[in-house]
């Protein structure tokens, strides 16, 4: 591989936080000339105690340690990792906003960053004036703000508010502006964190197509995201970051993959309310469940892929009953793997993580709740989870109805059967 | 749940051949598009062919590092733009508006012709009180707020400063800049006021803008200083409205420096806002307070602070996005 192919080079990159500096953060010169006073006594009487002084390392973290990799020029490479694992350090290392402690990355073309949308928008200021600031603070300059302003105001569907103060905004509205601004953004480069996890589903949609648009148009993206289907649909390579070092690097399913394998998955985790996590009297219990992906197979039918995450008291045999619910309550659709074909599962003591994939269900586009229970011998609940989640359309008519099924039409024509009556 | 026995969909839903597929891992499935429904997106442009490809290079940062003037340079539009926010969103949501940026000196141009003028009788170089206070007060109120409120600045802007990258030396600049507006507006009603009092312009009123730069120098450049300081010190930002009280009763705006025997008189002058403040009143009320040789020295000075807390920033700057 050339040098001029490689747009991001990342070698051997650090980073320390020190956490005693961190909760320092807002630290008085009160407290700082205490510290300053009273830090060599009590350093002396650590090591009248304990025979040594306590040594700064146990206030310092490594939000990165050692992270190499490089970013071919239109490649699309996506990053996954716990919460904590170092994602957007790196990300905001890339960018500039913090330095590294150690090693060294190369940028080669302009850069472009999304840590947020609308960044430095102002209440106060009309839509247009935001459109500008925003624009400028993202590095754009006005002559290719005045150019692309039509565009923006037209993805934004703002155009009638686009003078009121954005603090009249609905939220929905807000957002897709701060988005539009964003999506103009024309760099070679683009560095991308978790801009789509906020909004509703359909302006999800939106940014997730955009994304699409600037990740097949050839472009150099590098995109952080929790989302796991989205890294699988957007991404050719993916890096999973753990505890600040690159643990897998490559094809984005295969890495995908191995992360939900290992029990890592964080995306839209269901914290449950109803549950008291402490209570730990029951056999078996669901911790969280991890909506992986909703998405529409072939005659426009829902496939869930659910990670149910369980923990078990004693080694019990069990299976899943689901129940999808309209969010009025009425009962659509039912599954019981145990009930229809006697499977059982059987994990081990402790926790464990169980893939669930429920096919093929002709759901028109709404929001649903998928109800979920551990069940054991047909009828005792072990644990039960409500999870929502939506099904999008794409049907041309805008029914709302994508799937197809199958009906018979089979005309028995008799003789008096059909006669219209007057 | 439990509850629930009859499937609900009838035999509907075994004929699909319904699964619930209970495994440990998930099978890899093909890519797939939850997502482009409903999207109508314009097709983007390529990228523009770049004829030199820019390189960035980050590595760990240590002690003092170059200004950056160039890239300063670079970013002025955001510049402009962060100064246009600030006027524009100053006075919003007040009755009156842009009227502020005039009645904070001339309600303490009253308050002072009041207490200084009338009751304590303070001289003023022949003219009458009121334009003699108000005409400091004009300099000295731009030097002040800039100075509060660069101070504050980079704590004000945290949200943008943790996520995107920019030159933060904008981030003061912006702000004591965005006060030579409220300046304006303050210095056409000192225009009045010399109208109404009946002074007549000298040709010295061509070093009003060198005056101007001299107090923009002296707001900026401890600007950088006391903002990076309020970023890991927020004490700074209650002891700022100390400072300034003190420094303008070390400035001769309720007095004359005619007032003061010499050794005083001197020490004043190098503070460069008593240079600005008699300088102003020399310029347009014909007073005879030439700023002499020692305004050369206090703008030297002014300047040095300027250098210093530009590259003590710059040292400082590293952390902001981590501590702010």
């Amino acid at each position: 591989m050339s040098l001029d192919d490689v747009a991001v080079s990342v070698t051997g990159i650090s980073k320390r936080y020190r956490i005693g500096g961190l909760q320092a953060a807002n630290r008085t010169l009160r407290e700082t000339i205490t510290d300053a006073v009273l830090g060599p006594v009590r350093g002396a009487i650590d090591l009248a105690r304990r025979g040594r002084p306590k040594t700064g390392a146990d206030d310092v973290i490594w939000a990165l340690k050692d992270v190499s990799f490089d970013v071919k020029r239109g490649e699309v490479l996506g990053i996954i990792g716990r919460n904590g694992a170092g994602k957007s350090t790196i990300l905001k290392i890339l960018t500039r906003i913090t330095a590294p402690t150690q090693g060294r990355a190369e940028i080669r073309g302009r850069v472009g960053s999304l840590l947020e949308v609308g960044t430095g928008f102002h209440a106060e200021l009309t839509g247009r004036e935001n459109i500008y600031l925003n624009g400028a603070i993202l590095g754009m300059k006005r002559r290719e703000i005045n150019r692309k302003f039509d565009e923006i105001v037209e993805f934004s569907e703002v155009q009638k508010f686009i003078d009121t103060p954005v603090k009249h905004y609905s939220s929905g509205m807000y957002l897709r502006l701060a988005f539009a601004v964003a999506a103009s953004l024309q760099t070679e480069i683009l560095l991308v964190d978790e801009v789509l996890a906020v909004g509703d589903v359909s302006f999800q949609n939106k940014c997730m197509g955009k994304m699409e648009d600037v990740a097949g148009a050839g472009r150099t993206v590098v995109f952080v995201s929790h989302n796991l289907s989205a890294i699988k649909a957007l991404c050719s390579r993916c890096i999973c970051l753990q505890h600040g070092e690159v643990f897998r690097d490559g094809p984005s399913s295969s890495v995908v993959d191995e992360y939900i394998a290992m029990g890592g998955t964080s995306g839209s985790v269901f914290a449950l309310p109803d549950h008291d996590q402490s209570d730990t009297g029951q056999a078996l219990r669901i911790l969280n469940v991890d909506l992986l992906r909703s998405l529409q197979g072939p005659q426009g039918r829902t496939t869930l892929e659910l990670v149910v995450r369980c923990q078990a008291q004693e080694n019990i045999a069990f299976n899943f009953e689901w129940r999808v619910v309209s969010l009025t309550g009425v009962p659509i659709l039912f599954g019981a793997p145990e009930i229809f074909r006697h499977a059982k599962l059987k994990g081990p003591i402790g926790q464990f993580d169980v893939a669930v994939t429920i096919q093929s269900m002709p759901l028109a586009a709404a929001t649903y709740r998928l109800e979920l229970a551990a069940t054991q011998a047909f009828r005792r609940v072990l644990d039960r989870v409500h999870i929502p989640f939506s099904v999008g359309s794409c049907d041309p008519w805008g029914s709302g109805f994508d799937f197809r099924l199958g009906s018979n039409w089979a005309p028995q024509f008799g003789t008096d059967d059909i006669r219209i009556r007057r | 749940m439990s509850a629930v026995r009859v499937d609900p969909t009838g035999g509907e839903l075994r004929e699909n051949r319904e699964r619930l597929a209970v495994d440990k891992t998930v099978k890899a499935a093909p890519p797939v598009d939850l997502a482009t429904h409903g999207a109508s997106v314009q097709p983007d442009e390529a990228p523009a062919a770049a004829g030199e490809v820019p390189v960035f290079t980050i590595e760990p940062v240590r002690g003092w590092v170059s200004l950056h003037l160039r890239e300063l340079w670079d970013y002025r539009e955001l510049l402009y733009f962060l100064a246009w926010r600030d006027i524009k969103v100053r006075y919003k949501q007040t009755v009156l508006g842009a009227a502020w940026a005039v009645i904070q000196p001339f309600l303490t141009m009253v308050v002072f012709t009041l207490f200084f003028g009338r009751v304590a009788r303070l001289p003023s170089d022949g003219i009458p009180y009121p334009i003699f206070s108000y005409c400091a007060l004009v300099p000295w109120t731009f030097f002040a707020n800039g100075l509060t409120n660069s101070t504050d600045s980079l704590v004000a802007s945290q949200n943008v400063i943790k996520k995107v990258y920019f030159p933060r030396l904008i981030t003061p600049i912006a702000t004591v800049i965005s006060g030579l507006v409220d300046f304006s507006l303050a210095f056409i009603v000192l225009i009045g006021m010399m109208y109404y009092y009946g002074v007549s312009v000298t040709h010295n009123v061509v070093w009003i803008p060198v005056l101007l730069i001299l107090a923009l120098v002296t707001s900026m450049g401890f600007g950088f200083w006391l903002s990076a300081m309020n970023v890991r010190y927020r004490d700074v930002r209650y002891v700022v409205p100390f400072i300034t009280q003190l420094w303008m009763f070390a400035t001769p705006i309720v007095y004359p420096s005619s007032m003061l025997p010499e050794p005083y008189r001197t020490l004043v002058g190098l503070n460069p806002m008593a240079g600005v403040v008699e300088g102003f009143r020399w310029a347009l009320l014909g007073v005879n307070t030439a700023p002499g040789p020692i305004i050369a020295v206090s703008a030297a000075a002014t300047v040095g602070i300027l250098i210093s807390g530009a590259f003590y920033f710059r040292r400082m700057e590293k952390t902001f996005a981590d501590l702010v």
